[in-house]
């Protein structure tokens, strides 16, 4: 065996035995914190007395209040939305119905976990809390001492992730990063911030439910449950909007559309500008609002003159008589219209100008703060609860990211980047701390995350699921679920402000613990305990709630409460003055700041490498039952979908003499092969120059018994990745694939 | 009384929240189902039609599975709610081969099983889960017999089919179209 100071953990002793006399299955309620008086009691289908929890949806980031059910033994029966919520307007998704699985799947995470080296590999080792948490608590002081507390990285998401960011604030890191930033959403977000002076921020405040058209470009909603999306798209079906969905494959949204674009991938930029061309030249527009609130108008004019939808024809393949009407379906619609900015948008290396190309068309549109279009969000903040100031640290994550001007978060793969000694510049990162991210099947390059996970010296893991990073752990950390935890406040930006309370229904099973604990302990040991003032988080929500007029008791009978606007109207009045803050205060069409960062201050079109032949793009997305990597081994979930299959144009079926089920192995242009073999399904949904599979499966963990080698992972095959030069987003989508039969030998690892 | 459901096509997102909701309110073993999700595709890339559906027991007027259930376990209750009682089921099957929209299945505690239109909650006047679930609100419940319920308001205006009438079983439920 390689000698390396971390192997990776393939088959070792994680959670057996011990986990069994843990694992004492249901523990009894504990009464004080559980106070059944607060449930509202209902039956069951079996007639047994169930009594209610508030909580807040973890399995996406949509955040959805809900109900948890529990039954007299402490089972937890059913989770239901909170009618209140305007996350889910009281229905969860599939994946928000089926969270149930999540608490009660066998494979979790059950006690800490301590890499021990052995002759014949490395073994994960049963451990005490105390003995966990000293190892990580000495292990980030020391290098704290040796180089400084910048060199320990957090790497996080969703509800943990915020409990680690107040603990490595506090000991004087800010090298966070998380993948929701350069590996999605960033670069709509500053090219969005670059044209209306914001972003758009998550839930997107799209006006869906009023709109008279919507665009979806590279979105696929129905397949991307976020919630109240869904919901009003549903209510614009039936309000009988035009829907325009551009998108290669006949997505579940195109086929509710009345236009579906068939678009040849990597080309959208072209149709956009084909988009602007036809709205500024065949003078669709509201000159009054171009006039009042737009900057840069005569220069886009001129920049998209020669961008006709002729032109755009021979780049998208959308057909110019295609290209008009459904710009003119737009500006008829205008201002009650919404071209969406998309979520998962790291593509091609040039997403920030393809998020400004949508925004600058929602700007010639005028629909923002409109109704139908983007309404005027609103949300209400939560008070800090009072520690000592943080120390200031001596650099950071914008250090990191100093190359890509526009970066306004951390930018994962330059902390992974600062990892690798070769590769590091100043700057160096020595230990990780990595909560509720599941880094191989997020991160692209997939190298380069394991020469960096190799040269850290220390890795923690925090997570409720033996996932593939948990392998590469020196210590991991059994989080409870977020059934069983109290988390930070979710306040919403929305119609209308509103907060939610996720509370514990039961206690944590087996010897897992909330994210705020975990954090408190480890600050406790590292001489922050300043930092972590409260017995019990409870007490820190409790606080906060009182400041903000509300109470813990009252929001534990409530779950949700929604406040009234204090900013006016969700929408501007006609002829009102729309007021930004971009450097000129207007919508800016030519952008002043890209300008000044010497970037292209209108987004231009440039051709992206094609697939060579026998090889076609890779195209992965979002099924309804599923979030990242985090449900595949979900029992609940894994039953309605327990592996993702490569869609194929019965065209290219046949070019291969390929059929409907057969497996295949993939291999990309640089010669990677997937671990595993994908099944093929042969449809007419999808075009016949690519191929697309779901996120997230191909799960290399064994201890995933549910959903180890089903599928394949999209991530291990994208190992060409196109950096966005204004803000570092990742492009994901230039990478080609071709088919194998069977494995080659010298693949097998 | 005629319960009946209408589920709209055109709505339909095939998430199966519908069949997770039913899973958890109805205690259905994983790896067996009450309801479940249909896609048709027509055509070829790119003039393609794409179906959605919801699926399940269509509780239907003149039911095989009851006619041929010999020991009266299936029967028909007040509503045309159609039913198994798990006590009375020998698990012969008889009624799963009969039934032409393959909505049955076998429990693994031995007895046959389906839908129920959740009639523990219908007969609190609650909605049926998947009905209260569904994040399109694509699926309408209620009573065929009153024109004001939501089953009977949703196919006033639309244009609807059942699936395979000539099995002459009267499905009572509706697909919008
Ligand atoms: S959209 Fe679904 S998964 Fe996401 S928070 Fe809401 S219910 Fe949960
Ligand atoms: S929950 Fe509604 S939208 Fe989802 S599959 Fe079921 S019927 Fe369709
Ligand atoms: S759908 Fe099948 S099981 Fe349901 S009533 Fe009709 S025949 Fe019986």
């Amino acid at each position: 065996m390689e000698k390396s100071r971390r192997n990776f953990i393939k088959v070792s002793a994680l959670g057996v035995g011990g986990a069994m006399a843990l694992g004492s299955s249901w523990n009894l309620v504990n009464a004080s914190v559980f106070d059944s008086s607060k449930g509202e009691e209902v039956l069951s289908s079996e007639g047994k007395k169930l009594k209610r929890y508030p909580t807040y949806c973890e399995v996406c980031f949509w955040k959805c209040a809900g109900w948890v059910y529990l039954d007299e033994e402490g089972g937890i029966e059913k989770i239901i939305g909170n009618e209140k919520d305007t996350h889910c307007e009281g229905r969860l998704c599939p994946r928000g119905t089926g969270g149930v699985g999540m608490f009660s799947d066998p494979d979790r995470l059950k006690t800490p976990l301590i890499r021990v080296k052995k002759e014949d590999g490395d073994i994960f080792q049963e451990a005490s809390w105390e003995e966990a948490l000293d190892l990580i608590a000495s292990k980030f002081s020391g290098i704290k001492e040796k180089y400084g507390a910048p060199s320990v990285a957090l790497l996080k998401h969703g509800s943990p992730g915020k409990h680690f960011e107040h603990l490595f604030k506090a000991f004087g890191s800010d090298t966070i990063g998380e993948p929701a930033y350069a590996q999605c959403r960033g670069p709509r977000e500053e090219g969005w911030a670059a044209t209306f002076g914001g972003w758009v921020g998550s839930p997107e405040p799209t006006d869906i439910r009023d709109t008279k058209c919507l665009v979806l470009i590279g979105s696929h909603i129905g397949e991307n449950m976020h919630n109240s999306q869904v919901q009003e798209m549903a209510q614009a079906i039936d309000k009988g909007s035009c829907i325009i969905t551009v998108d290669p494959r006949m997505s579940t949204a195109a086929t509710k559309s009345k236009y579906w674009l068939p678009i040849k991938p990597s080309t959208d930029i072209a149709l956009l500008l084909a988009w602007m061309h036809v709205i500024i030249y065949d003078e669709l527009y509201d000159a009054k609002h171009i006039e009042q609130n737009t900057h840069g108008f005569e220069e886009l004019k001129k920049h998209v003159q020669t961008f006709t939808p002729e032109w755009a024809y021979g780049h998208t393949t959308i057909k110019p008589d295609v290209i008009r009407k459904t710009a003119h379906e737009m500006a008829n619609a205008a201002p009650a219209v919404i071209v969406h900015p998309g979520r998962h948008v790291a593509w091609y290396g040039d997403d920030t100008q393809r998020g400004r190309a949508i925004a600058i068309l929602n700007g010639l549109l005028g629909s923002w703060g409109k109704r139908g279009g983007f309404y005027l969000k609103e949300s209400i903040s939560v008070p800090k609860y009072p520690h000592p100031k943080y120390p200031h640290p001596k650099w950071d994550w914008k250090d990191l990211a100093k190359d890509y001007p526009m970066a306004k978060m951390g930018l994962t793969q330059e902390v992974i980047r600062a990892s690798i000694p070769s590769e590091a510049g100043e700057h160096q990162v020595k230990a990780w701390l990595v909560a509720g991210t599941n880094l191989p099947k997020t991160i692209p390059n997939k190298a380069i995350l394991k020469k960096a996970m190799e040269a850290v010296e220390f890795i923690a893991v925090v997570d409720t699921m033996p996932m593939d990073i948990v392998q590469h752990a020196d210590v991991v950390l059994p989080e409870c679920t977020y059934l069983e935890r109290y988390d930070g406040i979710r306040s919403a930006a929305n119609r209308t402000p509103s907060i939610a309370l996720r509370m514990p229904a039961r206690k944590p099973m087996y010897d897992s613990k909330p994210a705020w604990w975990i954090a408190k302990q480890l600050g406790e040991r590292m001489g922050l305990g300043d930092y972590f003032n409260y017995n019990d988080y409870s007490e820190v929500i409790d606080w906060q709630l009182q400041q903000m007029g509300s109470s813990l008791e009252e929001m534990q009978h409530k779950g949700v409460k929604n406040f009234p606007r204090k900013s006016g109207s969700p929408y501007y009045q006609d002829g009102e003055t729309i007021k930004l803050k971009t450097n000129t205060g207007k919508i800016e069409l030519y952008s002043t700041e890209l300008a000044a960062l010497g970037f292209d201050p209108m987004p231009v079109f440039t051709k992206h490498p094609e697939p060579d032949p026998g090889f076609y793009r890779l195209i992965y997305g979002r099924a309804p039952m599923h979030t990242f990597s985090r449900t595949s081994n979900n029992a609940n979930l894994s039953d309605l979908m327990d592996t993702n299959s490569l869609w194929m144009n019965p065209k290219t079926a046949n070019v291969w003499g390929f059929s409907a089920g057969q497996e295949v192995y993939l291999k990309n242009q640089d010669g990677i092969i997937s671990e595993f073999p994908i099944k093929i399904r042969v449809t007419e949904r999808m075009r016949w120059d690519s191929v697309y599979m779901v996120h997230g499966f191909g799960h290399s963990n064994r201890k995933l018994t549910r959903a180890f080698g089903h599928g394949i992972s999209d991530t291990d095959m994208i190992t060409n990745v196109s950096i966005d030069p204004i803000m570092g987003g990742t492009g994901m989508r230039g990478n080609f694939v071709t088919f194998l039969t069977e494995k080659p030998e010298e693949a097998e690892s | 009384m005629r319960y009946g459901m209408a589920i709209d096509t055109l709505k339909c997102v095939g998430c199966a929240d519908c069949v997770v909701a039913c899973q958890t309110e109805n205690k259905v073993p994983i790896g067996y189902c009450r309801d479940w999700i249909t896609e048709t595709v027509d055509g070829t890339y790119p003039l393609v039609e794409v179906e959605l559906r919801s699926e399940r027991c269509n509780h239907c007027e003149n039911s095989p599975c009851v006619r041929c259930c010999p020991t009266g376990a299936s029967h028909i209750i007040e509503g045309g709610i159609v039913l198994v009682t798990p006590e009375a089921c020998i698990g012969c099957s008889a009624c799963i081969e009969s039934c032409p929209y393959d909505a049955r299945y076998t429990h693994p505690s031995g007895h046959v099983d389906k839908c129920t239109f959740c009639h523990h909650r219908v007969e609190k006047g609650l909605n049926t889960a998947c009905t209260s679930v569904c994040p399109t609100h694509c699926i309408y419940f209620g009573d065929l017999d009153n024109p004001r319920s939501d089953v009977s308001l949703a196919l006033k205006n639309r244009k609807y089919k059942a699936l395979a009438p000539e099995a002459g079983t009267g499905p009572q439920i509706f697909y919008l179209i």
